[in-house]
């Protein structure tokens, strides 16, 4: 693993502790007074500095350490947290979220803002402590190197980061000795710490001697290579408090016993212990190569590991064990202590693409077992055969395995959503409205390729809401309501689809004004009938933007169409409510995967096709009463006493020359996003299934009319159905037939 | 692919092709661009396609289309049957079919084997043909299997979708 790979994995978590960080905020801000709150507020900074500190990523390591000391002393309650420290602190985590992302990416945060923000936050924190000292200039600690704690009662006291500058001070200060036990357990390597490190780190705050426990060290052969089975004894004498002495272990000390207790006497007799030579300053340059020789003299590999060298120790100890399983241990060991400290769940990173190369297969599964079973029933009349029940749970099982991947990629929308909330922060202070963001079921689960597509289009219609949807403040007052707006993001589970509420307790949607907009934009004809519900939809209508005047923030001529189309490229729908002065809602209803989708399989001009399920509303078998002919060559056909046209799905994707005779088929009543119901005529229904969504594009072409392909049991490719561009064909809108592959000739 | 493939061979000398038949006429393409070659499975048609398409098959859990090349070399459409192959083939970054009738040979050849291609009158060939091998007393017709496919079609569709 190379420094970029740890780098990379630093900016991960940095992702997860801002995460942490900006929620921990905004339960503050909720009343929460709860110090464990305030503790993961103040541990998400820590480890964010902690880790820049360890890649000299100075600029980061300055602001986290400032904000960090202000948060300090809401720790210690010598600063309340109330709205206008709050107001600071949110806005502080944005820039450090900033600044984490210039670091990563490049580029740089505005020094104005930064200082700016600095100057506030020492201004917070000197309400009562002592000013900060500039920001710490040595930042190389070792990755795992914790940082000095402030604990001290007297306020906060900046420690300066530079090691090298405790020892000069002892003569000043009057020196303790302190016995201190130390027993790593397993946990403490497996997430990546190392107790070489952690005494030389020790070794820095004063004068001490070390010996080593091997009581428990095992015979070679029954040594488990990833165990702990060294403890160690050391007296120390240092300047500093044991506070600080036991700061050394700050991160290690749920996966270690340890004891630090002032001495009294001379500690030598006490236990029998073996001296061990432990030559510290070899281990300053390179931690991790300078271990691996030592712990293989010691007892080959009995000695834990660094967290990089976990993968190889297992490897040399356990002979040919599968690259696979010493990848997970090592992916496990990345596990960063303090992550794994904050969050209860135990989880561990896996690349996506193996993930997805897990689903594909899976897939592949499926099919091939439901090709299996097919071959089987055809051959097996009997149907009671230990083969075909056999199959049967062979089914059950391939079914629960696919649920099981497909929960695999599964996410909270919560990161979306606490985006959302810096969003609403930062366009609500441009535009000066006073808004607050409600967001509800956040840990509704959906795919992540959901969640990754659903961002933009959500920040798009935020940005809306605070800039066009809520009023100004004197407005709202004028009309009686709360100066400050809310805007509600809501997320749950509705037959398996998620839906996404956006709702807003601004002026709602002033139609005239829309409608007057959609006249100028000859988007309708002025003496076009519309209703109200019809009038909102407007504003999904490509071209259309109502801002008076451009600005900054929305209302670039790519608006709400946008919106709508990356929705709908998710297999979603949007719609909009809207009651004038009251405020909008707009509703979003996405599928929870784009892997697999519940279709029905239907024959159309022989021709096997599937029809999303989600799009049908009801099937019917028409009789020849019920068709009517309309016009020169439309047919609808009544249903409950109105009348719906009709679509011939096997004349539309130009299966076949001539329309069907409707009493020879079934109708699938569908609801399309353009509005309005269709029957789309299929020959026969042959069943509902779950199927595989596979890409069309990947070697061929977007196919109008069709949404994907799948494969079906008997091993052949069939044609997922897209219903709005039929239904929007049978409108009149052409399904252009493109040129495929190549133009002929 | 093939193309760099081709010029690198350029200086070797020698290259590998695999030969087909359509009709009366021998193809060949370059080895490099031929992934397998498959038995023919009935295709799943494809609507509003051009009609050498002759639709998608399933390889191994992709979705393939499967070219008919004698209509789209501008012979008559074919009628496949079970002594079809399809030779996949990797063009750019796409896999397609190439349905054919049978593959006959493979043919190693210097660049001195290839004739340059007569002038004719339609376009279709001058558009694909790379040059012209006599092989004992067959005529074998090289083909650029990139540009029989062009990529930006491709591209201007797959951005479209």
């Amino acid at each position: 693993m190379d420094m970029n790979e740890i780098k990379e994995i630093f900016f991960q978590e940095c992702e997860e502790q801002l995460a942490e960080l900006e929620s921990g905020l905004l339960k503050l801000n909720d009343g929460d007074r709860d110090p464990e709150t305030v503790n993961a507020v103040f541990r998400a900074v820590h480890s964010i500095k902690g880790g820049a500190g360890a890649f000299g990523l100075e600029e980061l390591v300055a602001f986290a350490h400032v904000f960090e000391t202000t948060l300090d002393c809401v720790r210690s309650n010598k600063l309340e947290p109330n709205q206008d420290v709050l107001k600071v602190m949110l806005k502080s985590a944005d820039v450090l979220a900033d600044l984490v992302t210039c670091s990563r990416d490049g580029g740089s945060v505005e020094e104005s803002r930064t200082r700016g923000l600095v100057k506030e936050l020492e201004a917070l924190a000197n309400g009562e402590a002592p000013p900060a000292a500039e920001a710490p200039k040595a930042a190389k600690p070792a990755a795992a190197a914790p940082v000095a704690k402030p604990t001290d009662d007297s306020g906060f006291q900046p420690i300066p980061f530079t090691f090298d500058g405790f020892g000069e001070e002892e003569d000043v200060i009057e020196q303790f000795t302190y016995e201190v036990t130390f027993k790593p357990t397993r946990e403490l390597y497996s997430k990546g710490n190392e107790a070489a490190l952690l005494l030389r780190d020790l070794s820095r705050l004063g004068e001490m001697s070390i010996a080593c426990d091997i009581d428990q060290l095992p015979a070679l052969e029954s040594i488990d290579p990833e165990a702990s089975y060294f403890g160690w004894k050391i007296s120390i004498t240092t300047p500093k408090s044991e506070d600080e002495v036991r700061a050394v272990f700050e991160f290690a000390e749920w996966d270690c016993e340890l004891e630090v207790k002032p001495s009294e006497a001379s500690a030598d007799e006490e236990l029998p212990m073996i001296p061990v030579p432990f030559d510290l300053s070899s281990l300053d340059d390179e931690p991790v190569e300078t271990v691996q020789p030592q712990a293989e003299t010691a007892a080959k590999a009995s000695v834990p590991e660094a967290t990089s060298s976990v993968a190889k120790a297992v490897n040399a100890a356990v002979e040919k064990k599968e690259s696979a399983a010493a990848a997970a241990a090592a992916a496990a060991a990345q596990n960063n202590p303090a992550a794994a400290a904050s969050s209860a769940g135990q989880t561990i990173r896996v690349d996506l693409d193996r993930v997805d190369r897990l689903i594909n297969l899976v897939g592949e599964l499926v099919i091939n077992q439901a090709m299996l079973s097919q071959s089987v029933v055809e051959n097996d009349t009997n149907g009671t055969s230990a083969v075909n029940m056999g199959l049967e749970e062979l089914q059950q099982l391939t079914r629960e395995i696919q649920d099981s991947v497909m929960a695999i990629r599964a996410q909270p929308v919560k990161p979306v959503f606490q985006r959302m909330s810096r969003i609403v922060r930062e366009v609500a202070d441009m535009v000066g409205k006073q808004i607050r963001l409600v967001t509800e079921g956040e840990n509704t689960e959906v795919d992540k390729t959901v969640i990754d597509k659903i961002a933009e289009p959500l920040t798009h219609m935020i940005r809306n809401a605070v800039d066009h949807g809520i009023e100004s403040p004197e407005k709202r007052e004028a009309a009686g309501k709360d100066p400050e707006g809310t805007i509600k993001l809501s997320a749950k589970h509705r037959s398996g689809r998620i839906l996404i509420e956006l709702i807003d307790d601004g002026g709602g949607i002033n139609r005239e004004r829309v409608k007057q907009k959609a006249i100028d934009n000859d988007l309708i004809s002025p003496d076009a009938n519309l209703s109200d519900e019809e009038i909102d939809n407007l504003i999904f209508a490509p071209g259309f933007s109502t801002a008076d005047k451009i600005s900054d923030i929305s209302g670039r001529g790519v608006g709400m169409d946008v919106v709508k189309r990356s929705i709908q490229a998710l297999g979603g729908r949007i719609s909009i409510s809207s009651r004038p002065g009251l405020g909008s809602t707009f509703t979003m209803s996405l599928p929870l995967t784009l892997a697999v989708l519940d279709g029905m399989v239907v024959t159309v001009a022989g021709q096997t096709l599937v029809v999303p399920l989600t799009a049908i509303v009801e099937t019917l078998q028409p009789e020849a009463s019920a068709i009517h002919s309309f016009g020169s060559n439309q047919r609808l056909i009544s249903i409950r006493n109105s009348f719906c046209p009709l679509v011939d799905v096997g004349r539309i994707l130009n299966f076949r020359a001539n329309q069907a005779n409707p009493v020879d088929g079934v109708a699938l009543l569908v609801e399309s996003e353009g509005g309005g119901q269709r029957a789309l005529m299929v020959d026969a229904i042959q069943g509902q299934r779950q199927v595989v969504i596979k890409s069309l594009e990947a070697n061929y072409t977007h196919v109008p009319g069709i949404a994907a392909a799948t494969i079906l049991g008997d091993g052949r490719v069939a044609l997922i159905l897209d219903v709005d561009a039929v239904v929007g064909a049978s409108r009149g809108q052409s399904l252009k037939p493109e040129m495929s592959l190549a133009a002929a000739g | 692919m093939s193309v760099s493939y081709a010029v690198k061979s350029l200086s070797h000398g020698a290259r590998e092709l695999i030969a087909f038949r359509i009709g009366d006429q021998e193809f060949c393409v370059n080895i490099m661009s031929v992934r397998e070659i498959r038995g023919w499975t009935q295709a799943t048609p494809m609507p509003h396609a051009p009609p050498y398409v002759m639709g998608v098959i399933n390889l191994r859990g992709a979705v393939l289309p499967i070219i008919d090349m004698s209509a789209r070399l501008g012979m008559k459409v074919a009628e496949p049957t079970a002594r079809h192959v399809i030779i996949v083939a990797q063009v750019k970054s796409k896999v397609v079919g190439l349905l054919v009738e049978a593959v006959s040979d493979i043919l190693t050849i210097t660049e001195d084997n290839i004739q340059p291609v007569p002038e004719v009158s339609s376009d279709l060939e001058k558009q694909y043909a790379r040059g012209i091998l006599a092989i004992d007393t067959r005529m074998i017709c090289l083909i650029e299997l990139d540009a029989l496919f062009p990529e930006k079609a491709h591209d201007k569709e797959s951005e479209a979708a």
